[in-house]
Parts: structure tokens; sequence; C-alpha cells
């Protein structure tokens, strides 16, 4: 039926003018979706070209492009691992409240809190993180480095303001929660509910029947939610440039004042007091931003797309 | 279909549920679960006033005595499946109350530092020619609506018209296409989009440009997915029976969108562009970038440097005057008022949506 009319629609359609002209447009605007995006790629390489055509001396800390960017690649993903880390568990752990044990009528109000944490922009939560979280965590950082200190992660010495990586690994997991969170919630309200009540039906407890009937389906929506939290926690600027104390180093020492930089936080950091070479050198370093962002996008995407074909032995 | 047993209310279900007893393990008896949970409590209040530890380490330590005690009791009557499902419906739960602490902890924070800083002055004054106290956020709030608005007036159309075209006239590659880049699109990281503004116009104005119609044109980058997303939604809940009642009355295709698809949609479309508009009024790195700062009220998007609210909050921060304390409480006072704009944007969005839902009931 649909078919049918679609193809009638589109042979008539072109005949008027009106119709022409409003087909035009709004494939035009659909077009200029692919421009922009095509454009990014473009004026970044464009304007980032100098810095790999510079010599050595001219990038700032006079080792060369690619001793530049790569202690900041590292930062970019130790953090944004960190805050995988923390906040995939969560957000499993919170959407399966709000889809399975919340009562009905509560959950959308509960799905409406969690919202409301994306909604808080990220250099509030910079605030907080500076504030509030970082003076907090000195205490149970000197702890870690007391008791845990023989894992290379704890190695300290533990810093005494708190502006760690870690810390800035917490405050990024708390921001990409409501994305992963949300798209759990979604997978988990998907799963078909005959499973679920047919496992019920057979004596499970309510754990079972979601490890046995709602987890195997999910699985790969899991996998994307994650990866989608995690682009968005590599990309996260304000929180990491407040919140880190900063020396471009190569550390897992996750607990001292020496942290590694990320690139988002870099630029942010350096752009306002930069010029000539060196702002072409911070593109650069966010052309590689970009393109580590679009393929982890790009793999959580398909992942989604091909949401049917994987998971549940049906 | 859904019929649960153990919620029965009618005759029969008394019946089953008198079955079910004698086929039941042992359970735990109702009360026991409260009775630890005041156990806990005890605990957790007699480590914090009696033995004068750190309140958090005391309710985590309740927690876990609670959690522990539950647990073993459950396993050693009702057996290990029973006591596996009530560590996880614990478990489940603290996740819950663990990822809503940080966002109550920052809500009272803002409001509790920023409320003392509002006053008259604060939302009339500019930062021009002010060392230590006084200040205001004045240049700021208009920077924001104007870069703000800028991004909205060139996000809307070209998000819309994107919809429009993936929900009426899209089939193929390139819908397809553009449907899974409007995804990819929405993980753009915000200071690349700001990077992707200032090297556009670095091109046309020269290096080191720093203007507000930038900023809008980065913000847009972030915008646009965001639209075209909710706006497809909304296109796709109307009804086929309106659209092909039109055509049937010999509407042209264009005339049938404007008139009698796009009005049924246009509340959810608002609701939409609201959010949008809450999502990017927040965004710091890119304005920070392109927009620059500035202490000075600027109208003029096309020209110069223009403050916003997120880069003002940033820039008090980082660049504090001395004493430090007038920065750092004009910045919880800025957050505030961000925080504050972006809560009543979701709540009008959320009005809209409820007073003006599309009438599909014919």
């Amino acid at each position: 039926m649909t078919t049918t009319h679609t193809e009638r629609g589109s042979r008539h359609a072109p005949r008027r003018i009106g119709d022409r002209l409003f087909r035009g447009v709004a494939t035009s605007a659909g077009g200029l979706i692919l421009v922009t995006l095509a454009g990014v790629a473009i004026f970044l390489t464009y304007e980032g070209f100098p810095a790999f055509t510079a010599s050595r001396s001219q990038i700032p800390g006079g080792q060369g492009l690619a001793s530049y960017i790569g202690p900041l690649v590292f930062g970019t993903i130790l953090a944004a691992t960190l805050a995988l880390v923390i906040s995939t568990p969560l957000s499993v752990g919170v959407a399966l409240f709000i889809s399975h044990y919340a009562p009905r009528r509560l959950a959308w109000l509960l799905g409406y809190l969690v919202d409301l944490l994306a909604a808080v922009p990220s250099v509030v939560y910079g605030l907080w993180g500076i504030f509030l979280l970082s003076p907090k965590m000195v205490p149970i950082y000197a702890w870690l480095q007391a008791h845990l200190g023989f894992l290379p992660f704890f190695t300290g010495p533990a810093s005494v303001t708190g502006r760690t990586i870690l810390t800035a690994g917490i405050v990024l997991a708390i921001m990409i929660l409501p994305i992963s969170t949300s798209l759990c919630r979604e997978v988990f309200l998907q799963t078909p509910r005959l499973h679920e009540e047919a496992a019920l039906a057979l004596g499970a407890t309510r754990w079972e029947s979601i490890r046995l009937a709602v987890f195997p389906y999910a699985r790969s929506g899991i996998v994307s939610a994650a990866m989608l939290g995690l682009g968005r926690a590599l990309g996260e600027t304000m929180a990491v440039a407040m919140v880190l104390s900063v020396s471009n180093v190569v550390t897992f020492n996750l607990i001292s004042s020496v942290n590694p930089n990320t690139i988002a936080a870099n630029i942010a950091l350096s752009f306002p007091d930069s010029s000539g070479i060196a702002v072409n050198v911070l593109i650069a370093t966010g052309l590689v931003l970009f393109v580590i962002t679009f393929v982890v996008n790009f793999i959580a995407r398909a992942l989604v797309g091909s949401k049917g074909s994987s998971g549940a032995v049906t | 279909m859904t019929h649960r047993l153990t919620k029965g209310r009618g005759p029969d279900d008394l019946a089953i549920q008198a079955l079910e007893e004698q086929l039941r393990r042992p359970r735990l008896h109702r009360l026991v679960t409260p009775g630890i949970g005041l156990g806990a409590v005890l605990v957790a209040l007699v480590l914090y006033l009696g033995l004068g530890n750190g309140l958090a380490l005391s309710i985590i330590f309740g927690w876990l005595v609670f959690a522990v005690v539950l647990y073993v009791a459950s396993r050693l009557v009702e057996g290990s499946r029973k006591s596996t499902d009530r560590l996880a419906t614990i478990m489940v739960s603290t996740a819950f109350v663990v990822a809503l602490l940080p966002l109550a902890s920052l809500l009272w924070e803002v409001f509790s530092n920023g409320v003392p800083v509002i006053s008259s002055t604060f939302l009339t004054a500019s930062m021009r020619n002010v060392l230590g106290s006084g200040g205001g956020v004045y240049h700021a709030i208009w920077g924001t609506i104007l870069v703000t608005g800028m991004a909205a007036v060139l996000s809307v159309p070209v998000g819309l018209l994107t919809a429009i075209y993936l929900v009426e006239y899209g089939d193929g590659t390139m819908a397809k296409a553009i449907t899974f880049l409007v995804d990819v699109m929405t993980g753009i990281p915000s200071i690349v989009a700001g990077l992707f503004a200032y090297a556009l116009f670095a091109i046309f104005f020269g290096a080191g440009v720093r203007m507000g119609f930038a900023g809008s044109v980065a913000l847009s980058v972030l915008m646009i997915p965001l639209v075209v997303r909710s706006a497809e939604e909304m296109l796709k809940l109307v009804p086929r029976d309106l659209r092909e009642a039109s055509y049937a009355l010999g509407v042209p295709k264009w005339r049938t969108i404007t008139k009698v698809v796009l009005p049924t949609a246009v509340a959810g479309i608002v609701t939409g562009v609201t959010i949008a508009i809450a999502r990017v009024i927040g965004e710091t790195a890119p304005l920070l970038i392109i927009c620059g700062f500035t202490d000075s009220t600027n109208f003029n998007v096309f020209n110069g440097r223009i403050m916003t609210l997120p880069v003002y909050i940033y820039e008090e921060f980082k660049n504090p005057g001395f004493p430090p304390q007038f920065s750092t409480d004009r910045a919880w006072g800025a957050a505030l008022v961000l925080t504050v704009i972006i809560m009543v944007l979701s709540l009008a969005a959320r009005t809209v949506s409820r007073l003006f839902a599309p009438k599909t009931k014919a």
C-alpha cells in the first residue's frame, strides 16, 4: 500500500512548480548537513595543515608534532576510559532501576531527573568539580596511596588539591551518565516482554528473568550506549580544563598532581592566548580529536543499526 | 495475558495464593527487611554521633551493614537464588541513588552559593571598569541571548527542512546517509565545532578572528542534529490518513506539508527546538574559542568579541581578580542564572508539549 502511494505521489509531484521548489529546498537542506560535516573535516585539515609541515622547533614544546600530540591523545583516552569504567555499570543499574524496578508511575519522573543531569552545562560541572568534589577526594586519595600504593595507579604522591585525572574521570562519568542511561533504558524497554513473562512463569526470580531474557537481547545496545558515552567523554572540554592540574606527561598514576592533559582541555586552555603557528597546531589536535570521536561514534551507531541481528536467540 | 500471579485480588487468585504458599520455599518475614534497615540506621548513627566519624563514611558503612546482613539472612533462609535476587535489587537501587547524589549536590551548591550573589546590580551591570567587588552579568546575558538566538535562526530552518526531507521525500541512499550522519554529528565534540567556526571565519576575516556570529555557526553545528532528530520523530507521528485525505482533495504535496502536516506537529517541534536551545545555551568551549571574552556589552554579533554566560563563568573562575572571592561569587551567581534559564526552557518545553498536544484523534 505504502509503496504504491509514494510511487504515485512522486510521479505526480514534480509537475507543479511549488512542489518542485519545495522538494528542492528540503533536499538541499539535507544536503547542507552532508556539506557541513564534510566542511568540518576540510576546514580543520586546511587550517591545521601548516602544523604538519612546520619544523620541529616551531611546535610548542620544541619536540615536534608527534611528541606534542602523543601525551594529549594518551590523556584523552585515559580520562575517557576512567569515565567509561565508572559510568557504564552505573548507567546499566540506573536504566534497570527505571525500566524494571521502579514503580511504573514514578518511572517518567525518574527519567526526567536523569535527563536533568544532561541539561546542566559542563562549565557548572567544572565549578562543582573544582570547589566541591576535588577537596572531598583528597582524603580518599591519601587512603588509596597508603593502602593500595603497590598498584601502579595509586603510587602517588597523593595530590593535596584533589585535582587529578581520577577526579576529572569521575566528573566526566557523571556527565556521560544521562546519555548512556537513556540509551540503555530504551534497549531494556524494547526486549520482548513475553520472554520475561515466560521466565517469571517458570519460577525465575526477577534478577534471573533479567539475566536470562533482558541482558542477552540488550548486550549490543549496552555496548553501543557505552561507546556513545565514550565519544561524549573524549570531547568533553570545560570540566576537564577546570578540574585537572596538568603537565603534559604520560603516566598511569591516577592520584598524583602530575597529570596528562586531554586534547579538548588543552585547546580550551591554550587557544585564547595562542597566535601564529600555535593556533594551527591546536587546530591539528582538534582534527585528531574529531577523527577519534568520529570513529567511536561511527562504530557505536553501526552497532545500534545491527541491533536486531546480534544478541538473543530468537 | 499479562496476569501476574502475585498481584491477584479475586477469590480465584486467593486460592492460587494459598496453593503457592504450600509450594514456596520459606521466605523472610516481611518485617525482617525494615528491621535490618533500622539496625543499619542505628549503626550509622552510632558511628556518626557516638564515635565521631564523617557523615558520608557512616552512611556508607550503614548501607554496607544493611546489604551484607540482608544478603546473609536471605541466603540462610531462602536459598542462593532468592538471595542473589535481593542482592541485585540492592545493587540496582544503589546505582540509582549514587547517580542522583551528584545532581542533588550540584543543584544545592549552585543555589546556595548563587542566591546571595543575585541582586539588581548583578543583573544590570556589566564588568566594565570593575575591580574587586561589584559588576555583573548584564553583558553576558545579552551575549548569550544574541548568540544563541542567532544559532536558532540558523538551525531551525535547516533542521526542520532536513526532517521534512527525511520523512516526506527521502528514500534511497541519500536519506540513509543523512540519517546516519546526523546521528554521528550529534557526537561531534563542542570544541571541534568551535575550531571549525574559527577555521571557516579565519579564511575570510584573517587569523585571530573573534565574532558572535561565528559562535552562532559553531552552536548551529551542534544544534542542527538535535532539531532534525526531534522534528523527524514528530513528523513521523502525524497520521498517514491526514496526508492522504489532503491528497484526495487534490491539494499539492507541498501545501499538504505546510498546511496539514506541520500544523499538526507544531507543538512537538516547538518542544524539540526549545530543548535543543536549552542544550546549546550552556556550551562553553566553542564560544570561548570563537567569541572570546570582554568586559563590555556588545550588541553587534557581526563585530568583535562578545561575552556569553558560560564563558563568563569560566573567565571569572580562571582569571580571578584580587581577592579571588569576588570573582568566585560572580561565577556562582552566573551559574545560577544560567541554570535557571535552562530549567525554565526545559519546563516551558514540557508545558508547550502538554498544552498543544497534537490532536491525533479524529
